[in-house]
């Protein structure tokens, strides 16, 4: 336990120092958010009722810029080699290195979601439930990004490999996300999806960074 | 960091490699008893690397086995993490954090107990106090390689896997380095170096590796 808050106070340090991920990830969803309205018309009514899609959408893709980076800073300057080298198991320091990830770009999503919500004229009581949904969504977009990051090491153009690979398995996570909204902005109950979206981080959580873990230690080979 | 370690043994028995399709050696015996050296001699390719990634883990042997007192180390992967210091090719140095924060990290990683005082000490020695508070990025080659090599007495282990650790160093480093692997093996550990340089190791057996490299015309399947 004692190396998984090391390892994670050292990328929160190296994320605060560097600075330029967290900031990338925020603009890139401001920006393309915003070029939504211009796309579509100032046309109120279609605006919200896409404004769960475009946001989540959004998100979604403004997640995977940074992932490319999660472990390929650590692969070229050998420090991946002596993390496999801990004599603790890989795939908790995985665990580690996706809590640290998740802090400095899904956290700063989940703060800008409902302002960027208010621009989209999405219905004041989705709100909430973006919220939630992005609380329980952006963690499994992490965990399952770790595993294309770790497959992808050493490949060359590994950033646009890196999407084919993970955009895909976004989808549930995308559908579940996007339906719980949908259903609190019509006074629908949301508790089913917010449930499916829970049980697919739990999933994640496990399973992620042992997959992740397996590819680390096939690169380093 | 005083007391010694425990007499213990560290043997290969049949070991080989293979990387891509080509057999790098094969048949590669060694044994190694506390407070011993072992010098790892051949040309570039023949496998000095990849033999000390095989003794650290990284690498899977094709054949043969690895042994620490008898049981075999892959038995257990964190145990032998445990007793291993892994210095490679790359320094492994973050330019945004301190050299301090550098080392105190990887120490930490090792062994959550180690403490601040060792690490200042392995700076110390390493003639690297005086840089603590310098980010990684400033440093020169031959200072990055002193910083990985102060992991080594950041956080003790009784073997040391060391490949090409005089790369890069000033002949006063390499004095260093000698003395603080002298010290280590008085008190009962191991160290597996290569190296191209000279590099000073009394009494330590010599492996060399071109002479396990197989025939021409041995076939890769003969070991997978």
């Amino acid at each position: 336990m004692t190396r998984l808050s090391e390892i994670i106070r050292r990328d929160l340090r190296l994320a605060l120092r560097q600075g330029s991920d967290s900031i990338m990830v925020v603009t890139f969803f401001v920006l393309t958010v915003v070029l939504f309205p211009f796309g579509l018309g100032p046309e109120t009514n279609l605006l919200e009722r896409t404004s769960a899609g475009i946001l989540w959408v959004t998100a979604l893709l403004a997640s995977m810029l940074s992932l490319d980076r999660l472990f390929l800073a650590d692969y070229e300057d050998g420090s991946l080699e002596l993390l496999a080298l801990t004599p603790t198991a890989l795939e908790l320091l995985v665990i580690g290195k996706v809590v640290a990830h998740w802090l400095t770009t899904g956290l700063p999503l989940i703060v800008a979601a409902p302002v960027l919500a208010v621009l989209l004229q999405m219905n004041g009581d989705g709100f909430a439930t973006l919220v939630l949904t992005m609380l329980l969504g952006t963690p499994t977009l992490s965990l399952i990004g770790a595993i294309g990051a770790a497959l992808v090491l050493g490949a060359r153009r590994g950033g646009v490999l890196l999407s084919l690979l993970v955009l895909p398995l976004y989808v549930p996570v995308l559908i579940f996300g996007v339906g719980a909204i949908d259903a609190a902005v019509q006074d629908l109950p949301s508790k089913a999806q917010l449930l499916v979206l829970g049980g697919m981080l739990l999933a994640a959580l496990p399973l992620a960074p042992w997959a992740a873990a397996a590819a680390l230690r096939q690169a380093l080979e | 960091m005083t007391e010694g370690w425990p007499s213990s043994s560290f043997s290969a028995d049949g070991l080989a490699c293979v990387r891509g399709e080509r057999v790098v050696f094969a048949q590669l015996d060694f044994q190694l008893a506390s407070g011993e050296a072992l010098l790892l001699l051949g040309p570039n390719g023949s496998g000095k690397s990849s033999l000390l990634r095989l003794l650290a883990g990284l690498l899977k042997p094709a054949a043969g086995r690895l042994s620490w007192n008898g049981a075999a180390v892959a038995d257990d992967r964190e145990v032998h993490a445990a007793r291993i210091h892994y210095v490679g090719h790359h320094d492994a140095i973050k330019p945004v954090l301190t050299v301090l924060e550098n080392l105190r990290f990887w120490a930490r990683l090792h062994d959550p107990d180690s403490g601040d005082e060792a690490a200042r000490m392995a700076l110390e020695r390493f003639g690297l106090w005086r840089l603590h508070e310098v980010p990684g990025k400033l440093l020169s080659a031959g200072q990055k390689r002193r910083l990985n090599l102060s992991r080594l007495l950041g956080a003790p282990a009784p073997v040391w896997l060391l490949d090409e650790p005089s790369v890069a160093l000033d002949k006063a480093s390499v004095k260093t380095l000698e003395a603080v692997i002298a010290e280590h093996r008085a008190r009962g550990g191991m160290v597996i170096l290569s190296t191209h340089a000279d590099v000073d190791l009394p009494g330590a057996q010599a492996l060399h590796l071109d002479r396990f490299a197989p025939a021409p015309a041995a076939a890769v399947e003969a070991w997978i």
